[in-house]
């Protein structure tokens, strides 16, 4: 990688959010169903908010959606409660998902599917307390919140982009830079990368936080652009879910895999999958089984198996 | 008194069943390393089996068991001669599986809402008994007895299976050696796949149970019961299927505490538990206590 020129290095970056910034301004435009747009980046940035970790790290947290919860809701409490510009409210979401990556810290020492499965306890403890009837005064309980007051669904769209810019700036950073490299040598081979001095604990758990926070970002934007919201709406599972097949089916630790691969499925999923969504679950289960056992790279692996360069 | 007798006698049953709940879901982890996340669709699938044959047939619910130990013969066999020998060939089975029973759970859940619809289908209590039984002053519903009593005989056969039993013994020996076993002449795979399919069918064994002591059955609880039986496999110790009975009584016991004493708070039991346990010991309370970096 060093013998590339700084141009050489950033030049695929560039041009992927180039390109991410003018489909997502255009398209508005050509296609009039904004919120279907609004919620495709959502998951585009999810995807590559679990990208960031599990391609780069190999930890697949199952609750994923915890921090896209923990965002939504420490948005909208700071707009009901603090008065300042909705946008820092949305940046506060992002830090409260990086405060609740903290405290879940611990959980990096745990590995593989242990490590999964208590991300996903985690995020079903959240869900559970915040729509506890107890807490109904704070959380508003099973009733949910509502913020009406700063609705406004084209700031909110533009956000999201930004959101999406960010992310993918993150991923191109991931792929390009000695931190990155230091993450995927320690992915497959920890302990020979700690003999060569890359900080593991240090390293696994910026990327966690990093990761956390960006989920917590879009949990922002998406809480502002609703509105209105109940806690099942940002804590299902199917969100952590979706992040999962959308990456895994692009193709994780690369850069555009999750884009492609959100892309694609969820215009699938909005085709057939909010009709029918039995339908659209049959087909994304019977994808993931076909992914692991024939092309665990994901879609991606077959162009790089053919010697594209794959960014 | 009377309270805490009701919550820690009905936390035991629970907790018995409870462990049936979890059983199938070690026994697959223990022998094939891989990690059943379709393991709480196995079971919807039990409640369905019970459901069919009392609501269509007019059957006794019980008649779910064996219906279920013939539909995880027929599903389980294929299903591990397609997938396991090529996930254990991969470099990380244990992840590669867990994402691949993943998908099998999507799949099993759309199918079942296919077959089912959504709506969630009770059994009238009578079918197992509408009275109750009572132990020191405290009564409990029938189904709860039979749930319990089932529970204990699957446990029992389980363990009788392994301590005297040709095959038991050449389950045991994959559980702590699998290259070791192969070496000493063990068939590995068939071995492996009869164990998968009795995982299964554990799985639906405890799922014909599941209208009376959940009070229905319907698609959407699968992964509910999946991550609940994850939590009681781990309190036990993962790849330790009889330790499962000790993570259903502490898993059973601390549920009806809750529920008996802090009801509103009483669904965080599992989860919390399951993250108190990982984090403190992640092999278990019975497991050995070692760790991997």
């Amino acid at each position: 990688m060093s013998e590339l020129s700084l141009v050489q290095r950033w030049r695929p970056g560039l041009i992927v959010l180039v390109l991410l910034i003018a489909v997502f301004l255009l398209l508005p435009h050509v296609y009039g169903n904004e919120s279907l747009l609004f919620t495709l980046m959502t998951f585009i940035v999810l995807a590559q908010g679990l990208n960031l970790l599990y391609g780069f790290t190999g930890y697949l947290p199952f609750g994923y959606v915890g921090f896209f919860g923990c965002g939504a809701y420490a948005t909208s409490l700071l707009v009901l409660h603090s008065g300042l510009p909705v946008l820092l409210c949305v940046v506060g979401g992002g830090l409260a998902a990086v405060v609740m990556g903290l405290i879940l810290g611990p959980l990096l020492r745990l590995s593989g599917a242990y490590f999964s499965i208590a991300s996903l306890a985690a995020s079903q403890i959240l869900y559970f307390v915040v729509s506890n009837t107890n807490l109904a005064d704070i959380t508003g309980g099973p009733y949910g919140l509502k913020i009406e007051q700063v609705y406004a669904p084209t700031a909110s769209y533009n956000t999201m982009l930004g959101v999406l810019v960010l992310a993918t700036a993150l991923a191109a950073w991931f792929r390009r830079s000695a931190f990155g490299m230091g993450l995927r040598a320690m992915k497959q081979d920890p302990v020979s990368a700690a003999m060569a001095g890359i900080n593991i604990v240090r390293a696994r758990l910026i990327t966690w936080l990093i990761s956390a926070g960006v989920a917590g970002l879009a949990g922002g934007v998406y809480a502002w652009n609703l509105s209105v919201f109940y806690p099942e709406a940002v804590f299902t599972l199917q969100i952590s879910v979706f992040a999962i097949v959308f990456s895994l089916f692009g193709g994780v630790g690369t850069v555009i895999g999750p884009i492609i691969g959100a892309s694609v499925l969820y215009s699938l999923y909005s085709a057939i999958g909010i009709s029918t969504p039995q339908y659209f679950q049959l087909i994304y289960g019977l994808l993931i089984v076909l992914l692991v056992l024939f092309m665990p790279g994901g879609v991606l692996s077959l162009f790089a198996r053919r010697g594209v360069r794959v960014f | 008194m009377e309270l805490l007798e009701y919550a820690i006698i009905g936390g035991i049953l629970y907790g018995i069943y409870f462990s049936l709940i979890g059983i199938g879901l070690n026994l697959i982890f223990g022998v094939m390393r891989i990690i059943n996340l379709a393991h709480g669709q196995f079971i919807v699938l039990g409640g369905y089996a019970a459901w069919v044959v009392s609501r269509h047939f007019g059957f006794n619910p019980l008649w779910g068991v064996p219906l279920t130990i013939v539909a995880a013969v027929i599903i389980g066999y294929p299903l591990y001669y397609a997938v396991v020998p090529r996930l254990q060939r991969s470099q990380d089975p244990e992840m590669l599986s867990f994402i691949l029973f993943f998908g099998i759970g999507q799949m099993l859940e759309a199918l079942t809402l296919l077959g089912f619809g959504a709506d969630q289908r009770s059994l009238p209590s009578e079918a197992l008994g509408s009275g109750n039984i009572g132990v020191f002053g405290q009564a409990f519903p029938d189904s709860w007895w039979w749930a319990a009593g089932f529970s204990i005989a699957a446990i029992v056969a389980l363990w009788l299976y392994f301590t005297r039993t040709r095959l038991g013994y050449a389950t045991r020996a994959i559980m702590a050696n699998r290259d070791e076993a192969l070496a000493t002449g063990i068939s590995v795979n068939k071995v492996s796949a009869l164990a998968f399919v009795a995982g299964l069918a554990l799985a639906g064994i405890a799922g014909v149970f599941l209208p009376y002591l959940l009070g229905s059955v319907s698609p959407d609880q699968g992964s509910e019961l999946t991550t609940t039986s994850f939590a009681i496999v781990i309190i036990g110790s993962l790849g330790n299927p009889l330790g499962t009975v000790i993570g259903g009584l502490v898993f059973g016991l601390g549920t009806m505490l809750m529920q008996t004493y802090y009801s509103s708070w009483s669904n965080l039991v599992p989860y919390v538990l399951l993250l108190v346990i990982v984090l403190i010991r992640p092999t278990g309370l019975l497991g050995k206590a070692v760790r991997s970096v």
